[in-house]
């Protein structure tokens, strides 16, 4: 099991909300820091990317970040031209009309055309040697799957050409371990740990690229042992109610509220804990489960994955 | 024992304001036939849809249906239907009657069946049954009906149309796919009919249809077949040929399912949390709803923090707590057995530490809240209907608990007052023209101990909405 900043390619998916934006944007930055030439990229362009780094659009030609760091967003269109020009020498597009809009047009429906130009562009950059690492922002759940089957569909699909060619170099490259990886992030929370199970199987039977690591997310800290808990009942009691409210010198409800707030926190703590044991105990325990705690302070932009990198950083040492 | 309703956030003002929020959605869900629920991924669309159905079959009667994508079995199991399928099921008497309630009218729900939609469309507007099935068998037809992600977008809104078109409910709720973006669902249809009738469609298969490449095309085809192999064009044009036979058909339905959406009896409600990233979302969303002229019946505010979190005497009190905790464990540990874990340390350590722990907590609890309040202001400022669903821990697991959440949609749950420490969900839903949210300043857990450099006498207690907005 390589460690999680050595791969070359890493998809970082999961359900709609759970932060992968911010977790992709985390891992991208620890690498560059590390010295690693590394590639982000948004494969469904949003703007989220943009929103993670504080920084301006971030376009299909990319954004330099820091000295080891770019950030781009997937344009499929603009994938073509790239791939047209550079792959098949088709001199410039300007010349062969409405080739791109065409295309875009049988992408809509043609199975797995967009998917492979998105893919293919990612490994193209591995292949070319630009980048150490590309961290890919990846589609949620829904669609990463066709994402990643698409070069093995279209392999079979089309037998003859240079599409054909093309597909066997990249599945060379999505089917190596040691190379390419997924990273799948969920929350403590039923859906998404439910999603995460599920796509983790989905990824084994239908994909080619192997589960590097699962992230679970906004983990909330551990209020009180099994001991100090029976203190905390204890002192929701009437009676102690009473005793504190005397000793603040306030109303008694206000401190049935402040209590009530932690029994909150700890019930809320104790349900997420049973995600991550079921999340725990349906994902293969060769992958690794890494935890990020719950920011309680702003929950988006530089400083968070600010923060998500170093929680990252101290999870991949331990 | 009750409280002033003022603690909550939700004072004369705010239970007029609530009156008036269940008025207008019982004027809503009477007067509209469709309820598109739209938002970001994750917020509990599924969960707010079903709410909403529960609650308009319960309390408006007629015949409910509620369209969900999600192919959860919790949902299902919730509903006490079994299981979901693209026909829909009623809802037993049995479950309204475990929840306590005599509906007025009928609960139906069903599951959106992306694969068994699509071969029904085909079935419909394939010239005859032959060409139906070389569609039907065609693996890029298989491809398509399942991955096509936008397809997704068309059929959820498809299914909506000829369930309307079969006037069997009186009104039908529809939870959508989480599409990449939420507006994508508003232009499916679109998108569909112009797929249709592209030109570039038939100009791209005109040449496999007359064999004869035109000028126009060579260029194309010349690069085409070189990059893609002929053969797989071929397979992709004749696929395309097939999917001509049903032009017609397919492009009408889609005007006409653009024309529902648009039309007074449909309304969208937009889903959200009050985090900074869904919130975004949510804004977006409104506005493209009121650049298209849709028309946007309400916006729900999904697991919203109880208000007793941006309440400032409680935030003083849990302030003080914190600063006393060590004079408050002496006094209180004073009749406690001693911690049988490390028996030679006082138990008043332990007590210290639970409170300290009790004072940090309620700190970091406070910021997310006043975040989330000031999303709210944002949120309802946009919109004059908005209601909040409280945060609740345990899961929505029978149909009293989705009779709970439409309850907060309602706005009207506050018949019988309870402590929010002991009701599984909180009653803290505020509506525009309600209290101004508190707004704390934005601080990092850390400062809050030294806020209050001197421990103020009593906090005093709020007792008109106001006061809570009252200078420290």
């Amino acid at each position: 099991m390589p460690e999680l900043l050595a791969h070359q390619l890493l998809f970082v998916t999961g359900k709609g909300g759970v932060g992968k934006t911010t977790v992709a944007a985390a891992i991208a930055l620890l690498a560059s820091e590390q010295g690693r030439r590394t590639l982000v990229c948004e494969a469904e362009p949003k703007g989220d990317l943009a929103r993670a780094y504080e920084c301006g659009p971030t376009p299909f030609s990319g954004r330099r970040i820091s000295d080891d760091l770019v950030a781009m967003s997937m344009d499929t269109e603009a994938s073509l031209r790239e791939y047209l020009r550079v792959v098949a020498k088709v001199p410039t597009i300007g010349h062969i009309g409405p080739v791109a809009r065409a295309f875009d047009f049988v992408a809509t429906a043609a199975p797995g055309i967009r998917e492979i130009l998105t893919v293919g562009k990612l490994c193209f950059e591995i292949r070319a040697g630009r980048y150490d690492l590309v961290v890919v922002d990846a589609s949620s759940t829904g669609n990463v799957v066709g994402q990643l089957a698409a070069p093995t569909g279209i392999n079979e699909l089309i037998r003859v050409g240079v599409v054909r060619s093309q597909t066997d170099w990249i599945l060379d490259i999505l089917g190596d371990p040691v190379r390419t990886g997924a990273v799948l992030v969920t929350t403590p929370e039923e859906m998404p740990v439910t999603e995460a199970v599920d796509l983790a199987s989905r990824l084994a039977s239908e994909t080619p690229v192997h589960l590097a690591c699962v992230v679970a997310n906004r983990v909330l800290p551990e209020l009180f042992g099994r001991s100090e808990e029976q203190v905390f009942n204890e002192l929701t009691r009437p009676a102690r109610l009473d005793q504190i409210a005397g000793e603040l010198g306030c109303a008694r409800e206000l401190v049935e509220d402040v209590l009530a707030a932690a029994r909150l926190a700890v019930t809320v703590r104790r349900d997420g804990v049973g995600h991550l044991e079921r999340l725990r105990a349906e994902i293969s325990s060769d992958v690794p489960l890494l935890y990020l705690p719950y920011l309680f302070a702003r929950s988006y932009g530089l400083r968070a994955v600010r923060q998500v990198a170093n929680a990252l950083s101290e999870e991949l040492v331990t | 024992m009750s409280r002033p309703e003022s603690r909550l956030g939700s004072g004369s003002g705010d239970s007029r304001a609530a009156q008036d929020r269940t008025r207008h959605l019982e004027q809503l869900l009477s007067a509209k036939e469709i309820v598109v629920a739209c938002g970001p991924g994750g917020v509990g669309k599924t969960t707010i849809s079903a709410s909403l159905a529960a609650t308009a079959a319960t309390r408006l009667g007629g015949r409910v249906l509620v369209l969900t994508v999600d192919p959860a079995r919790r949902l299902a199991d919730a509903l006490g239907v079994g299981g979901l399928g693209n026909v829909a099921r009623r809802v037993p008497e049995e479950a309204f009657a475990e929840a306590g309630v005599r509906p007025k009218g009928e609960l139906y729900a069903a599951m959106l069946d992306m694969s068994e939609s699509w071969d029904a469309l085909v079935r419909r507007y394939a010239p005859d049954t032959e060409t139906a099935n070389k569609i039907l068998s065609n693996p890029l037809y298989r491809n398509i009906s399942r991955r096509f992600a936008q397809g997704h977008d068309y059929i959820a809104m498809e299914r909506l149309y000829e369930l309307h078109e079969d006037g069997e409910y009186d009104l039908l709720i529809v939870d959508t796919p989480p599409s990449m973006n939420a507006l994508d669902l508003l232009d499916a249809p679109g998108r569909m009919a112009e797929f249709f009738s592209s030109r570039l469609l038939r100009w791209l298969i005109v040449p496999y249809r007359s064999r004869l490449v035109t000028l126009a095309s060579r260029p194309f085809y010349q690069v085409a077949d070189r990059i893609l192999g002929s053969q797989f064009l071929e397979d992709l044009a004749g696929f395309f040929i097939l999917l001509q036979t049903m032009r017609d058909g397919f492009v009408a339905r889609a005007e006409a399912v653009n024309r529902l959406l648009r039309d007074v009896r449909t309304t969208f409600v937009v889903v959200t949390t009050l985090e900074a990233v869904p919130a975004i979302e949510a804004e977006r969303l409104i506005e493209s709803l009121k650049d298209r002229h849709l028309h946007l019946g309400l916006l729900v505010c999904n697991k919203v923090l109880p208000g007793a979190f941006s309440d400032p005497p409680v935030g003083r009190t849990a302030e003080l707590l914190g600063q006393h905790a060590g004079e408050l464990a002496m006094s209180l540990s004073s009749d406690l057995p001693p911690d049988p874990a490390s028996k030679n340390r006082p138990p008043s350590e332990m007590v210290g530490r639970v409170l300290d722990e009790v004072a940090r907590s309620f700190a970091n609890f406070r910021l997310v809240a006043t975040r989330e309040a000031e999303l709210l202001r944002e949120l309802s400022a946009a919109h004059e209907v908005t209601a909040t669903v409280p945060y609740h821990a345990g899961h929505v697991t029978d149909l009293g608990g989705l009779l709970d959440v439409g309850a907060k949609i309602w706005g009207d749950d506050a018949e019988e007052p309870q402590r929010w420490s002991e009701v599984r969900v909180d009653r803290s839903a505020r509506v525009r023209g309600g209290p101004a949210p508190a707004r704390a300043g934005r601080r990092g857990p850390d400062d809050v101990p030294q806020r209050e450099k001197e421990p103020s006498a009593k906090p005093v207690r709020a007792s008109t909405d106001d006061e809570l907005s009252e200078p420290r």
